[in-house]
């Protein structure tokens, strides 16, 4: 594996074209988030975090500069090459879960396997694995639910076991606890945290603070621009993704 | 994406909307269905044709008359009269029996059985040869009660039946029978036949052609129409003669009407330019019902391509959740394609089963006889297949093309 970021990003703009009207989402943007590092986003609403999140989620092109992706640079990538990104290296956790409301949560979980190519597994190993996906988020009882008959918390669970089928080098959580109660919540991040140490770079947009000092550090957004990156005190340990 | 998948997911989708998915396959069932029956009435109607044609006769000359010249209180002038069945007979060497036939009806009675509307056909001698039918017992009709306008009586064999009872009960010869006014002897008894041309042959009175002349057909009638008839049947010795026969009966007919073959009031034909007649007329009523077919199987994929669109949009979301986690634009083409080829498929498969069930229905209570091939099942799928992809590929298309982002920000 190469020593290269897990994301470095250089000059970042995106303009959204309302009208007559440029809206500038996102003025510029300098990153770099190594691997197994655990970033928190921040700023006020309009900032541009969820649009940085969809570029570096590669569900959205930028208007201009450079994402590297794992050393891979991305921006010149066309829509089967993204596709299969979001598939294999991106996990994405949304505010809003993003689950197929009339389907189980068994087979939500299930959904990136069946898209990725590389993926020869027979059916009933797919199901297999995805039930212990689901194990692993405190759902195995959970299984044959669809979203409606599940409590919001439990709905980000299945979100976040979909987001780890494939195995991801990245998860991304847009908000991941803003549709969530304190206790649901709580939840949630514990399991973000695991994955954290277990190696897992993770890069998240909150509201709160609380929610905020589980990463490393915070990047603080402003009308598109880094106002100010903090350290949170906490140490980025070497806990190499091949110890998994 | 594995194909098993696709038609998984494809079908998942389907089963969310059942009564939608029905519904939008209505068009495709009811194009499909009528393809089947259509094409099972007319296979069958075709069938029924062939074999009452095959029953005619052998080696069958039909002479037409193609046109009646009258003048009220006068013999008619032009077309077929008796006197041309006997000239030729006597001059073209190659014709080996004719029969001629003047029909009325009229009621018949026998002891105290009375049966109303039977059918009298006053023919001659070679009818049995010539019309491919046998005599069962006693003799038809001959030359000698012709010259003598005899009166005697041939009953088909249900009549026979009917009159005299089952077998062995009263025998039916030289017994005499009241058919209208007239006391006829019967002096011979068909073989079954059944039923030729829509007609029950088994059910009526054969008489020599000369007593219906002479004694059922009106005065005035007899007298404006001389001795016309509609049809002479001639039987060629054998099938290698027809054509030169044909020829032969043109020319005499010409010279005795003093008409140009052009201007002919007769028509001469076998049963082969019948048959073709007829293919010529199920071809026309094939080619309509091809046309009735083809339409209604598009407006059945407008149909699915109708609610395809509809589904695309009001599923955009889904879409989007689909390609956030790594579905292609080949994924999510496939697997609306899938759907609307499922649509189609389905619709084929209900719509086949409609077509047979209706046409088992039509044949029992339309009394017609229905065919249903297995090619037209075949071909009702098959264009059901094709217009699930023609019509299905461009909301297909349309959904492949949307973006991640914006498909995920749909409400
Ligand atoms: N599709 C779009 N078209 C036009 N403008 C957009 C679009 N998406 C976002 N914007 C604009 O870009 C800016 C940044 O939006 P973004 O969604 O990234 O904010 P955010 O920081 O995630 O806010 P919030 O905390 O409310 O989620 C906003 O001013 C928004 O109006
Ligand atoms: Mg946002």
């Amino acid at each position: 594996m190469s020593a290269a970021p897990a994301i470095e990003i250089t000059g970042l703009t995106k303009v959204y074209q309302v009208g007559e009207v440029e809206v500038h989402a996102l003025g510029g943007i300098d990153l770099c988030i190594q691997r197994g590092e655990f970033v928190a986003i921040m700023g006020p609403s309009g900032s541009g975090k969820s649009t940085l999140m969809n570029i570096i989620g590669c569900l959205d092109h930028p208007t201009a500069g450079s994402y590297r992706l794992d050393g891979q640079d991305v921006s010149a990538l066309d829509r089967i090459a993204l596709a299969r990104i979001r598939n294999r290296r991106i996990g994405f956790v949304f505010q809003s879960f993003n689950l197929l409301s009339r389907t189980s949560a068994l087979k939500n979980v299930m959904l990136p396997m069946i898209y990725d190519p590389h993926n020869r597994l027979p059916r009933g190993e797919r199901l297999a694995q995805a039930a212990a996906a689901l194990e692993a988020v405190g759902l195995g009882d959970r299984m044959a639910h669809v979203p409606a008959e599940l409590s919001g918390g439990q709905r980000q669970r299945v979100a976040i076991a979909r987001a780890l089928i494939n195995d991801p080098v990245i998860v991304l959580a847009d908000e991941p606890t803003g549709n969530l109660d304190t206790h649901s919540g709580q939840e949630i991040m514990a399991i973000l945290d695991e994955l954290n140490a277990r190696g897992r770079t993770i890069v998240m947009v909150t509201h709160e603070a609380e929610i905020a000092a589980h990463a490393h550090r915070t990047i603080h957004l402003r009308d598109g621009l880094v106002e100010a990156v903090v350290p949170n005190g906490r140490d980025l340990q070497e806990a190499p993704r091949e110890a998994l | 994406m594995k194909l098993s998948e696709t038609l998984a997911v494809a079908w998942e989708g389907l089963l969310t909307n059942k009564l939608r998915a029905l519904l939008t396959m209505l068009g495709v069932i009811i194009g499909v269905a009528a393809v089947i029956i259509m094409m099972a009435v007319s296979a069958g109607t075709e069938a029924t044709i062939a074999e009452q044609i095959n029953s005619l006769g052998a080696n069958l000359i039909f002479v037409n008359s193609a046109m009646m010249r009258m003048t009220p209180g006068q013999p008619q002038q032009g077309g077929l009269v008796y006197d041309d069945a006997e000239a030729i007979v006597d001059s073209v060497a190659t014709v080996a029996g004719f029969a001629v036939e003047q029909q009325t009806s009229a009621t018949v009675k026998y002891g105290n059985v009375s049966l109303d509307s039977i059918t009298l056909l006053g023919t001659t001698p070679d009818f049995p040869s010539v019309r491919d039918v046998a005599v069962a017992s006693g003799r038809f009709v001959n030359q000698t009660d012709l010259d003598r306008t005899a009166r005697v009586a041939v009953l088909g064999a249900s009549l026979a039946k009917e009159l005299f009872g089952a077998a062995g009960a009263a025998d039916p010869i030289g017994a005499r029978i009241t058919v209208g006014t007239e006391k006829l002897t019967v002096v011979g008894v068909m073989a079954p036949k059944g039923t030729v041309a829509g007609q029950d042959w088994d059910a009526r009175v054969y008489t020599p052609i000369t007593v219906v002349f002479a004694k059922y057909l009106p005065s005035r009638f007899s007298a404006m129409m001389g001795n016309s008839v509609r049809t002479i049947y001639l039987q060629a010795a054998s099938p290698e003669v027809i054509d030169d026969t044909i020829l032969q009966v043109k020319l005499l007919l010409a010279r005795r009407h003093g008409v140009s073959l052009d201007a002919a009031d007769f028509t001469v034909q076998t049963q082969q330019d019948i048959i073709s007649t007829q293919e010529a007329t199920t071809e026309a009523f094939r080619n309509l019902l091809g046309w009735v077919a083809g339409v209604s199987l598009i407006v059945g994929g407008i149909g699915i391509m109708n609610i395809m669109i509809a589904s695309v949009t009001e599923r955009t979301r889904e879409i989007g959740i689909r390609q956030a986690v790594g579905a292609t634009e080949t994924d999510i083409r496939l697997q609306f394609l899938a759907e609307a080829l499922m649509l189609s498929l389905v619709g084929g498969l209900l719509g086949a089963l409609a077509g047979v069930a209706g046409s088992w229905v039509f044949a029992r209570l339309g009394d017609m006889r229905t065919v249903v091939a297995p090619g037209s099942i075949a071909l009702a799928f098959g264009s059901a297949a094709l217009i699930g992809v023609f019509f299905g590929y461009y909301p297909a298309n349309r959904a492949a093309q949307l973006d991640p982002i914006e498909s995920l920000r749909h409400e």
